[in-house]
């Protein structure tokens, strides 16, 4: 297998304007070919005709009116995701998949279409694609099968892709989530229309010049499900939050990294405009490109409000079906290929794989391993009382959850739990870009700390010192108290001496109190503190200096 | 020792009426009087003025070179290099007429020596020790190059063995060459490789049919013992048919297809050749099984086919008594030649005369069968052939841009019938055209499942021709594709009901310097192999007076 090379193929078409800016800002393959993709041309849009004005009311649009409704039109947005699966091989070979690999070194003559080869489906690709399934409370095709998806393209090596057509795993379901407090809160349900499995093509690599490129196959052959939604997105928020809420599925769930920048989640955006009352669809746009959520986001406002100004303007045929990608730069979006019919795909069962069939006992097994989703988890955070941002907050990452819900479950109070995790441990692990499971506090001192300040064995002040301590060191809360001598100190007699003598050390500042400026009792109780090395109770503390100072004179 | 059995010809010649079936079912066209004219017709010159029947005296059944090979290396009569140079020799003697290797190894007595050291270590022997076999070019060998008969695979060498291959070295054997082929398998004669016309040992002029020509006419020839073919609509069981040697099509999914360059995934085959029923069971032996390279292989037990085959000896006088045989009704009808159904009317006359129940079956959807096998084949080859575009190994086109790299490199590098096949099945699976053709081949493929089925549940086998005619002439139908199509029609049903099938030949018509060749074909249940197998013996053995070894091979 050591001699496999690679060609170098000339396409020249892959660029058909090389001297365009977007051939060296954008990454992306803004290209498909003549004779490749049937019926589809590619035509990268010359930017100077268009007006910089028309991109600015665009942009400025866009900031002005989130609430397109205000101008009378809805949008009417859809998303296609593709999740790479977290598998140890790829779909139908052995072959590892590992990202950032040098170009192909992680191929077989499987993946590599040659002559002769046949695929063979890796289980873990259905497991997973049942579990995803029923986390999106989607109904189950107990019998499905594999088709081929054919158009010729370099990065496919067979000429066809493994994918499901027409009987796909998983049908008919949805999502819940909660959109951001900070952007107004609300509950929102979008339908999932269904999911399939399929396996991911190569990538080409495109000389600088632009001359010619290289195929690598490393991706070629690893599985995918695609998530298809109903359109039932009305904002950029709506869209970035459904994506946002996909990843911390699959990422509950273990079967992706969800990782956008290496392109482990690839949201596809299908955007209509239409005025408010009008039941008939408005023409679909494609965007591609956006590498987070929040690029989503403005990526389909603008498109909304480019599509709303050319409605307002009367020129709603300007909005064409196309694909259109999402220029971070400049943030705005650009034609990338302008559609010319269906393409057709000429799909047909692939006769090399066996239908997939799931029994009852297999799903059910699976059903019984899923692992609380984030809805189930920010529903049972709502009844502690917690709230709203604190739930979102601890829900969004699944071992910051468990984290919470093992602390409370060692007795630590839930709203004490939570400041704590949400504010100094966020705060640290953010400084230090680390993971709630690479610190060395553990959620049972966690709830020790929490409890020990609760009973007034050690001051809050002292808890959060002793807290760093734990997160950076270890140990128990216990043993750090000891070692260090930290119990509060709760007795009066000895607060009250501690008390006296700073009175006694400071007669003049005594005499300012007592003629008037009361506000010097900060200052006493700042001494009495630093006496006592920080472990007097500072109620008691208060109570009794208060006594003491109003006492004399 | 006389044989019990006597000669169903010669039965035929001395009562001048075919058969004697029982008159009710009549298995054979109704018409009584062209029936009789149909046999004296192909009986006239009787006994045939054929070297094979002329010799009728000293003929014997054909014996299992394997077994011979196996027994000459235990005995130390023979060295497996002897045997070798033997084959080679007789190989490159008759290849310039025969052309039925696109690939010769340069290896294989060097192998025979390795053979030979180790016969002298005492070792345990694998079933194919020192047995020279060719396989066809279309199945991967990692040592040799495999093109697929296509130019557009030129020059192109796998990186892996297919695994039958992977299964015959274990076995012990040693691969002679990579055999001729129609391109990718799409052909019935053998015309259609990319790059050389093999020639039918009974008569140079004649086609070996295909698409495994190559195979068969290097068995046939004895240019090797035994070979692998494919078969996606009769591509071994019509060349095993004209070129006289035995050809066994296992169920779909009994050997793995690992390896085996996709014409028609859900028809493909890999199929065996051999000179006699026994050598051909060996062989399907070890390259059967499940393999996990291929999902759609059959877990399904394999049985050592070998042993359960006796010799004459041991025969009782009606070895296949209470056997029930089913003669297809449509495969006896129209566009048959006189010849051919002589030929299988006597063989089934002969298995009657074993004490097998021979009866006549209709598969009323028989004649559906042929143009959902060209719609469903072709649909499937122009998706399987896509990966050759010419960016990653076989020939590439000089291009500048992507268009023309796809364009040229497919319009230069396949040959004209492969493009044809391409375009009907990219018709076919249009958007549009899908149900009327795609789909409505595969409701037929399911009727032609379930006739084959109810006709299985009432008979052990089922019978026909292997092919409607013997060996043509070279250049005959290349102008009339549909011809050519139309001779498919024995086999195709079987690749589409997946069904097992074995080719053992039965007779000959005249034509040629010798007479020519005609095969039996025997259709059994699924996973069944091992009953067609020893019923093929039972009737190869017992079918006295015809030897199948081509005049080629007597003048080499
Ligand atoms: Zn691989």
């Amino acid at each position: 297998m050591a001699l496999i090379y690679f060609r170098c193929i000339r396409m020249n078409r892959l660029f058909p304007h090389p001297s365009s800016p977007f051939t060296k800002k954008s990454s992306v393959l803004f290209c498909t070919l003549q004779a490749s993709h049937a019926q589809v041309t590619t035509q990268v849009e010359n930017l100077q005709n268009q007006s910089k004005q028309k991109e600015k009311l665009i942009q400025t649009a866009t900031k002005k009116t989130l609430e397109h409704h205000k101008h009378g039109y809805e949008a009417i947005i859809g998303i296609e995701t593709h999740v790479q699966l977290y598998t140890l091989t790829k779909a139908f070979c052995s072959c590892p998949y590992l990202y950032g690999s040098r170009p192909n070194t992680t191929i077989c003559p499987i993946c590599m279409g040659l002559p002769g080869t046949l695929p063979v489906l890796n289980s873990k690709v259905v497991e997973f694609a049942v579990k995803l399934g029923l986390a999106l409370n989607c109904e189950l095709s107990m019998n499905s099968k594999f088709d081929r998806k054919q158009y010729f393209y370099p990065d496919l090596p067979k000429g066809y892709q493994i994918s499901q057509f027409d009987v796909p795993i998983a049908t008919k379901g949805f999502i819940d989530l909660d959109l951001p407090v900070e952007f107004g809160g609300g509950h929102r349900r979008f339908g999932i229309t269904r999911i399939h499995m399929e396996e991911d093509a190569g990538k080409l690599l495109h000389s600088e010049a632009g001359s010619y490129s290289q195929v690598d196959l490393n991706r070629a052959g690893v599985p995918l499900l695609e998530i298809v939604s109903e359109p039932d997105m009305r904002s950029g928020l709506e869209a970035a939050e459904y994506a946002a809420e996909l990843q911390r599925l699959v990422r509950y769930l273990g079967v992706s990294n969800g990782n956008m920048q290496e392109g482990s989640l690839r949201c596809d955006v299908n955007i209509s405009v239409r005025p408010i009352g009008q039941s008939q669809f408005g023409t679909k746009v494609e965007i591609k490109n956006m590498n987070s959520f929040s690029a989503m986001n403005r990526a389909i406002d603008y498109e909304i409000s480019r599509q709303v100004l050319l409605h307002s303007e009367g020129q709603n045929d300007q909005i064409v079906q196309e694909t259109r990608l999402w220029d971070e730069a400049a943030q705005k979006t650009f034609t990338m290929r302008k559609k010319e019919g269906l393409a057709d795909y000429r799909y047909f069962p692939e006769p090399d794989l066996p239908e997939v069939v799931l029994t009852k006992g297999f799903v059910d097994e699976i059903r019984q391993s899923l692992p609380e989703l984030p809805e189930a988890k920010r529903r049972r955070y709502e009844k502690m009382g917690l709230s709203m941002q604190d739930v979102l907050f601890l829900a969004n990452d699944n071992s910051v959850a468990d984290f919470f819900d093992a602390a409370v479950e060692n007795g630590a109070e839930e709203k004490l739990a939570a400041n704590w995790i949400m504010g100094d441990i966020a705060a640290y692990l953010k400084n230090e870009r680390l993971t709630i499971d690479e610190i060395k506090l553990t959620p049972k001192e966690l709830s020790e700390l929490i409890a020990f300040i609760k009973n007034g064995t050690i001051s809050g002040k002292i808890g959060k010192e002793i807290l760093f301590e734990l997160i950076s060191k270890g140990g128990t809360v216990k043993s750090l108290i000891e070692e260090k001598d930290l119990v509060q100190i709760v007795d009066p007699a000895t607060i009250e001496a501690l008390v006296d003598k700073v009175l006694a050390a400071n007669p003049k500042q005594l005499q300012q109190y007592r003629g008037g400026k009361t506000k010097l009792q900060g200052f006493f109780a700042g001494q009495v503190m630093k006496e006592s090395k920080g472990k007097a109770n500072p109620m008691l503390l208060n109570k009794i200096l208060t006594e003491k100072l109003n006492a004399g004179g | 020792m006389p044989s019990p059995i006597q000669n169903p010809r010669l039965l035929l010649s001395h009562r001048c009426l075919p058969l004697h079936f029982p008159p009710n079912p009549f298995p054979f066209p109704p018409n009584p009087c062209r029936l009789v004219h149909r046999s004296a017709a192909a009986l006239s010159p009787q006994p045939a003025p054929t070297p094979a029947s002329q010799n009728l005296a000293i003929a014997a059944p054909p014996s299992s070179e394997i077994l011979s090979i196996r027994e000459s290396l235990l005995s130390r009569r023979r060295t497996a290099a002897e045997i070798a140079a033997e084959y080679l020799d007789r190989l490159r003697r008759t290849e310039p007429q025969l052309r039925s290797f696109l690939h010769v190894s340069q290896t294989a007595m060097r192998e025979a020596g390795e053979v030979d050291r180790l016969v002298e270590s005492g070792a345990e022997l694998g079933p194919l020790t020192g047995v020279l076999v060719a396989v066809k070019d279309n199945i991967c060998t990692a040592d040799m190059p495999s093109t697929g008969g296509s130019r557009i695979l030129g020059s192109y060498r796998p990186a892996f063995d297919a695994t039958a291959v992977r299964r015959l070295r274990e076995a012990g054997a040693i691969i002679v060459g990579k055999t001729n082929l129609d391109e990718f398998g799409m052909g019935s004669t053998t015309e259609g490789s990319g790059f050389q016309v093999t020639t039918n040992p009974w008569d140079v002029s004649r086609v070996p049919g295909g698409s495994s020509g190559g195979s068969a006419a290097a068995v046939s020839a004895r240019q090797c013992v035994v070979s692998l073919g494919s078969d996606t609509g009769g591509s071994v069981r019509q060349p095993a048919s004209f070129c006289g040697v035995v050809g066994m099509k296992p169920t779909y999914g009994r050997v793995s297809r690992f390896g085996l360059m996709a014409y028609a995934s859900s028809l493909d085959v890999i199929g065996c050749f051999g000179s006699s029923v026994v050598d051909t069971a060996i062989l399907l032996s070890a390259i059967s099984g499940h393999d996990r390279l291929d999902a759609t292989s059959s877990k399904h037990e394999v049985s050592d086919y070998a042993p359960q085959l006796v010799s004459l000896d041991h025969l009782e006088s009606k070895p296949l008594k209470g056997l029930r045989v089913g003669v297809i009704r449509e495969t006896t009808g129209e566009g048959v030649d006189v010849g051919v159904m002589s030929s299988v009317q006597a063989a089934a006359s002969h298995l009657e005369q074993l004490g097998s129940i021979v009866t006549e079956v209709s598969l009323p959807s028989f004649s559906l069968g042929l143009p959902a096998y060209y719609i469903l084949a072709s649909s499937e080859a122009s998706s399987n052939l896509s990966r050759y575009d010419g960016v990653r190994y076989g020939y590439q086109a000089a291009a500048d841009e992507l268009s023309s790299l796809y364009g040229d490199s497919r319009a230069n590098g396949f040959g004209p019938e492969v493009k044809m096949r391409i375009l009907m099945g990219t018709y076919a699976l249009s958007a549009g055209y899908y149900d009327a053709y795609y789909k409505r081949a595969q409701q037929v493929r399911t009727l032609v499942r379930k006739s084959f089925k109810d006709a299985l549940d009432k008979n052990d086998i089922l019978i026909s021709p292997a092919a409607p005619s013997a060996a043509y002439k070279i250049g005959e139908k290349t102008n009339d594709p549909l011809a050519m199509y139309a001779g498919d029609i024995m086999t195709v049903n079987v690749n589409l009901a997946g069904l097992p099938a074995l080719v053992v030949p039965c007779g000959f018509v005249e034509g040629g310097p010798a007479g020519l060749p005609v095969g039996l074909q025997m259709i059994g249940a699924a996973f069944h192999e091992e009953k067609l197998l020893r019923v093929g013996h039972i009737f190869e053995q017992t079918l006295q007076n015809y030897r199948f070894n081509p005049p080629l091979l007597a003048e080499s």
